[in-house]
């Protein structure tokens, strides 16, 4: 088998060298499982038995058939000739348990599709409708070897091996966190695709956009994960394995270097304390979380709630999630960010019309004004989990104060019911507004005086500022975290929060990446919020170096011209004062 | 044990597709011994369906039979008639 090198999207970093594992949900999927010596006997006699009782259950049936509706149809059954009373598939599947030392059931269902690709393939149209009754009493063997209603589940993982899969949906995510999981690479999807954000939570490297992988890799193909570059080695040379088996040694001495600062406290070499949390989706994430060194949520997105679901979420089932966080956070804070839906993010439970700039489009804040019932239940979830934590509100895409207040007029309604029925809630719960509109930034004073704390939203507040769409391949490169008038609107930003003695964060990529990160603390920031993967190195350039450096390149920054050269000056500087820092371990290209 | 070998033209109309796959995996079952059936550069069990299928044997193709066992004989002499019924 020749080497095989498929181009997709890089989605989440790292490398990953395993077994692949394909998922199609067209199919019934059974994850390898080893066995034992011992175990072949066992083995063989299970799938020998189910032959047995599947044979029983088609007598039964036909015979229920042939009565009903005449022998004509009871003939549909000969079909099951194909698989049970086949001498050459038993055969084959006795034989590679043994040679494979592999459960039963995976076997049987390896050797099944083989011969289901072979009949589907054959000229003759009557044989090739066969392939689903092949399928089909494949399926009723497989049931009498496993539970049913449970021919797949990602805990039933039990080894390392690395997924592909055409997609991967939100409804797959709740059974992902398993550690066995070590990359994903799907046939499509995007940098801000689940699957990227998951993988990126779960600390594995992940490639979207791959086009056809799960056509062109098989099961049990040795594969290379390159989340870096995007690539997917499937079958590759022993001189390719070597490359990468040393590049993995080498970017896990890099991780783990910093783990030694995990407990240690987030503040410069002159004392200044920096608040270091981490961006959050599922409340499965926060064991994660902690071990990656998250001293706080600093944004829990709740979109994933309300996406691929024909309904809307209920206030219990909300409810439940935030309090799970809360609890599981406590001492330590949790941001939690109202709705922010439209743009990018669509829900089939809203009718939301297609707008042709989906960006300015409605979305977030203006969306749930315009659906109270939506917002209510929300906050209604959030004010009683903050019985449970140190849980503070924030609202998504604040354009001025004018918003500001109608929201918080519904927060009060809701809360004076609350109060009404008797429930507890935080009373003096943090409201908060997200800094992520250029209008937002000009009226920063006012809004400060209505919100006990700011969060920046740089991923958005850069596509406004630069009218730039994040998402379209041609402007991408005009994408300038560091251009000038960036690093002027967030100096704004802090300094009418501060004015006003409120905590001002930032919750975007910009607060994972070292330089940027650098030019946040010189600029004051008080809170970086970002993926857990990026949370030890963030951390220990802090650690490295003093407010009073971070201030001086600051000022030098902002007299800069161009982005590029704000970038440039500053890697300098890092490589000056904190080498160790600038690895390209985490350096995941943009999402 | 005798072994023979047998190149044998398919004359049935609908070739060793469907039924007479199972009829002819049905003959080579009610005998011991060992039937191969080859087609180009297949070589299947001659009483698996499977197998036969697979082949993909038309009409007025051409497939070698190897029987080997005690009725081994017996076993080609059946398989050869029924190959060669044109019905």
């Amino acid at each position: 088998m020749s080497e095989l090198v498929l181009k997709g999207i890089p989605a989440a970093p790292g490398i990953a060298i395993g077994s692949a594992f394909i998922i199609d949900k067209q199919d019934f999927i059974i994850p390898p499982r080893s066995i034992l010596d011992h175990e072949i006997p066992i083995e063989i006699a299970r799938f020998e038995e189910a032959l047995i009782r599947t044979r029983e259950e088609i007598a039964i049936l036909q015979k229920k058939i042939n009565q009903e509706m005449g022998n004509q149809h009871g003939q549909i059954f000969d079909a099951h000739l194909l698989v049970l009373e086949d001498r050459m598939l038993i055969e084959e599947v006795i034989k590679r348990i043994r040679q494979d030392k592999q459960s039963a059931e995976y076997i049987f269902s390896l050797v099944l599709k083989k011969y289901a690709k072979v009949f589907s393939t054959i000229q003759d149209e009557y044989l090739r409708e066969r392939t689903g009754d092949i399928n089909d009493i494949g399926r009723r063997v497989l049931k009498n070897l496993v539970d049913e209603n449970k021919l797949f589940e990602m805990d039933m993982v039990t080894e390392e091996l690395i997924l592909v899969a055409h997609d991967l949906a939100p409804s797959d995510t709740a059974s992902m966190f398993n550690q066995n999981i070590l990359a994903f690479a799907t046939d499509i999807g995007g940098r801000t695709s689940h699957t990227a954000i998951m993988a990126k939570t779960l600390g594995v490297p992940a490639v979207v956009g791959l086009k056809d992988a799960t056509l062109r890799i098989s099961n049990q193909d040795n594969i290379i994960v390159d989340g870096r570059m995007g690539l997917v080695i499937a079958n590759p040379t022993a001189k390719t394995l070597e490359t990468y088996r040393s590049e993995q040694n080498r970017i896990v001495a890099l991780r783990d270097r910093f783990d030694d600062i995990k407990e240690l406290s987030c503040e410069t070499t002159d004392q200044k304390t920096i608040d270091i949390w981490a961006n959050l989706e599922l409340p499965q994430e926060v064991p994660m979380i902690k071990k990656r060194g998250a001293k706080g949520v600093g944004l829990y997105r709740t979109e994933y709630f309300f996406m691929n679901r024909v309904d809307l979420p209920s206030e219990e089932e909300q409810y439940q999630a935030y309090k799970r966080v809360a609890e599981e956070m406590a001492p330590y804070p949790v941001v939690i960010r109202t709705l922010d839906i439209g743009g990018d993010k669509f829900i089939s439970s809203l009718q939301i019309p297609k707008d042709m700039y989906p960006f300015l489009g409605w979305r977030a804040l203006k969306l749930c004004l315009a659906r109270p019932d939506i917002f209510r239940t929300q906050l209604r979830a959030i004010l009683r989990a903050s019985a449970f934590g140190d849980i503070r509100l924030m609202y998504p895409m604040v354009s001025g104060p004018g918003e500001l207040r109608q929201a918080n007029a519904i927060l009060a309604e809701t809360q004076k019911s609350l109060a009404e029925e008797k429930i507890s809630f935080r009373q003096d719960l943090p409201i908060g507004a997200m800094i992520e509109i250029p209008a937002a930034v000009m009226t920063a004073d006012l809004l400060a005086k209505e919100v006990q704390f700011f969060s920046i939203g740089t991923n958005d507040l850069i596509q406004y500022a630069l009218a730039v769409d994040r998402v379209n391949e041609q402007t991408a490169d005009y994408y300038e975290p560091c251009h000038p008038a960036i690093l002027q609107f967030i100096k704004m930003t802090i300094e009418a929060g501060h004015r006003n003695d409120i905590h001002v964060g930032l919750c975007g990529e910009m607060a994972g990446e070292p330089i940027s990160a650098l030019l946040l603390l010189g600029l004051g920031l008080d809170g970086f919020s970002m993926s857990p993967l990026n949370i030890l190195q963030i951390k220990k350039l802090i650690r490295s170096v003093s407010y009073k450096d971070a201030r001086d390149i600051v000022e030098k920054a902002l007299g800069l011209s161009t982005g590029q050269e704000v970038e440039e000056f500053v890697r300098g500087k890092l490589q000056e004062l904190a080498p160790h820092i600038y690895s390209t371990e985490n350096s995941s290209p943009g999402s | 044990m005798p072994r023979i070998e047998k190149q044998i033209a398919v004359l049935n109309p609908q070739g060793l597709h469907a039924r007479p796959a199972a009829l002819f995996v049905q003959i080579a079952s009610k005998y011991d011994s060992a039937i191969t059936v080859i087609k180009d550069d297949r070589s299947v069990n001659g009483k698996s369906i499977m197998g036969i299928l697979m082949l993909g044997a038309e009409q007025n193709s051409s497939v070698k039979l190897v029987t080997e066992g005690d009725d081994a004989e017996q076993l080609m002499a059946e398989l050869e008639g029924f190959l060669s019924k044109n019905e």
